[in-house]
């Protein structure tokens, strides 16, 4: 037992190379879009420029946008969006980094569709959650297709809706995501 | 409780390898991401440096985006001076009713009807540069108009032409956003007449503007906007244009709330034939309200 830390550091430095030669797979035009629906008014905006990187040992899943890159379809909801909701030069980027559940259910080498849930920190805003977000994880011909479809809350994210128009924006957004990963060229 | 010394190497290292674990949960390639997003990454342009296209009687460096249409009503009632009796100058008014075209991002054209001479404009508006991170320091945005004045000659008893009734304005207007709160302007200007004023005007009034705007709220701002005119080439008796006014911003709506000495709405009128002065209370109270309309899905190719 008194090799124990010897094992220890042998150990930390196999997984250390092991994160070398690991199979990552990557977009850099994944598709983000959520949709708030009011009586009054249906708003949606699309992010055609979402950066999302997915590790298939790991079951690492990271997703990385611009704020400013969701596009509407007007010029003005756009710029309030960044202006005076989601205050986009103070937080320009919304990430997630998590994991996926039950990593032995998918199996990366076969062809198939897979449905998972994944769980990791959701920032939107400056303000971050632990979220669980279910999926699926679509495998094809060495390319993996991710589709996801969940809600969220401004008033979680600190994003304030004024009372002005609050009979104009949902209390609850519905986003979707839909990436196609290739493998990342070293 | 006996302290186990293999035990206590055992839940240590357990310790270690959670914080590994949890370190590891994504965010390694989270930092990939952001490295990858920085390559050839396009620049990062500021937006909303002002609130709409105009400042207040003059343009700001903004312009519509690409399918927008924006209809503008702008009033001016009479002098603050003129009295109980006139209610203050609210008794008297001049508008200017337009309406202007989003036809890129950056171009955009306008035209209006203005009640005080009886006077058409029109005007072409472009974005030259654009402020950038670490890029460009200013928005430069060049702007050209032209006004016609439909009144009757001031003297119909010489010989009068189409071309005398014409007027034309080139602007540079380059700003800066400071800072979410603050942005600045200059306004270099030059004011063309077709026929002089009088045998002793000249044809060109020259004039440098400075305008800003200070955030007071997400939805309100507190503008200023002053021409300062080279004094050489000054019209008689006409004075430097002062405008102070607020922006207020409701979803497709800005209104914008203002005092100023100039009565006129047009780079004309307001640059180089303002006549009241701001001290003896020759104030007009006016605003403009602007509602835009998006007739094209910018998304749409």
């Amino acid at each position: 037992m008194k090799h124990y830390p010897t094992l220890l550091l042998a150990l930390l430095l196999v997984s250390a190379l092991e994160s070398l030669s690991q199979p990552v797979y990557m977009t850099r035009n994944g598709k983000i879009s959520f949709f708030s629906k009011t009586p009054l008014e249906n708003i949606d905006a699309v992010n055609n420029e979402v950066f999302s990187a997915l590790n298939t040992e790991k079951g690492d899943m990271a997703f990385s946008l611009s704020v400013k890159a969701f596009h509407f379809e007007r010029s003005l909801m756009e710029e309030h969006f960044n202006e005076n909701y989601m205050e986009s030069e103070k937080f320009p980027k919304s990430t997630f980094s998590g994991k996926i559940d039950k990593l032995q259910e998918v199996h990366f080498d076969k062809d198939g569709k897979y449905n998972v849930t994944v769980t990791g920190d959701l920032t939107i805003h400056g303000v971050t959650k632990r979220v669980t977000v279910p999926g699926s994880l679509n495998v094809e011909k060495g390319k993996i297709e991710a589709t996801a479809a969940f809600q969220i809350k401004p008033d979680d994210y600190g994003i304030k809706i004024p009372t002005i128009v609050i009979e104009k924006i949902a209390e609850v957004i519905d986003v979707s995501i839909n990436c196609h990963y290739e493998p990342k060229s070293k | 409780m006996n302290l186990n010394p293999n035990k206590l190497i055992r839940s240590i290292s357990f310790i270690i390898c959670a914080a590994a674990f949890h370190q590891s949960f994504g965010q390694d390639l989270l930092n990939m991401l952001d490295e990858e997003s920085k390559k050839n990454a396009e620049p990062d342009y500021t937006t909303a440096t002002f609130k709409t296209t105009r400042l207040i009687n003059g343009h700001s460096i903004e312009t519509l985006g690409a399918g927008v249409l924006d209809v503008r009503i702008s009033h001016r009632f009479g002098y603050l001076n003129s009295g109980p009796n006139e209610l203050f100058g609210l008794d008297q008014a001049w508008t200017r009713i337009g309406a202007d075209y989003g036809i890129s991002n950056r171009l955009m054209i306008g035209a209006g009807r203005s009640s005080y001479q009886k006077q058409v404009d029109a005007f072409a508006k472009f974005k030259v540069l654009r402020q950038a991170k670490e890029k460009m320091p200013v928005t430069v945005t060049a702007l050209a108009s032209m006004m016609i004045k439909t009144g009757p000659f001031a003297d119909p008893t010489r010989v009068n032409y189409f071309s005398s009734r014409l007027y034309y304005s080139g602007q540079l207007l380059i700003a800066r956003k400071f800072s979410e709160g603050f942005s600045m302007q200059l306004m270099p200007t030059i004011v063309h007449y077709n026929l002089a004023e009088s045998p002793n005007d000249h044809n060109d009034v020259f004039a440098l503007g400075v305008g800003g705007r200070i955030k007071l709220s997400k939805r309100i701002s507190l503008n200023a906007e002053y021409y300062y005119q080279l004094p050489s080439y000054m019209l008689n008796g006409t004075v430097n244009s002062l405008a102070i006014g607020f922006d207020i911003e409701t979803g497709g709506h800005v209104f914008q709330f203002h005092f100023t000495n100039s009565t006129g709405m047009t780079e004309r009128t307001f640059i180089s034939e303002t006549t009241g002065d701001w001290l003896k209370g020759d104030i007009h109270f006016g605003f403009n309200i602007s509602r835009v309309f998006t007739l094209k899905d910018p998304r749409k190719k």
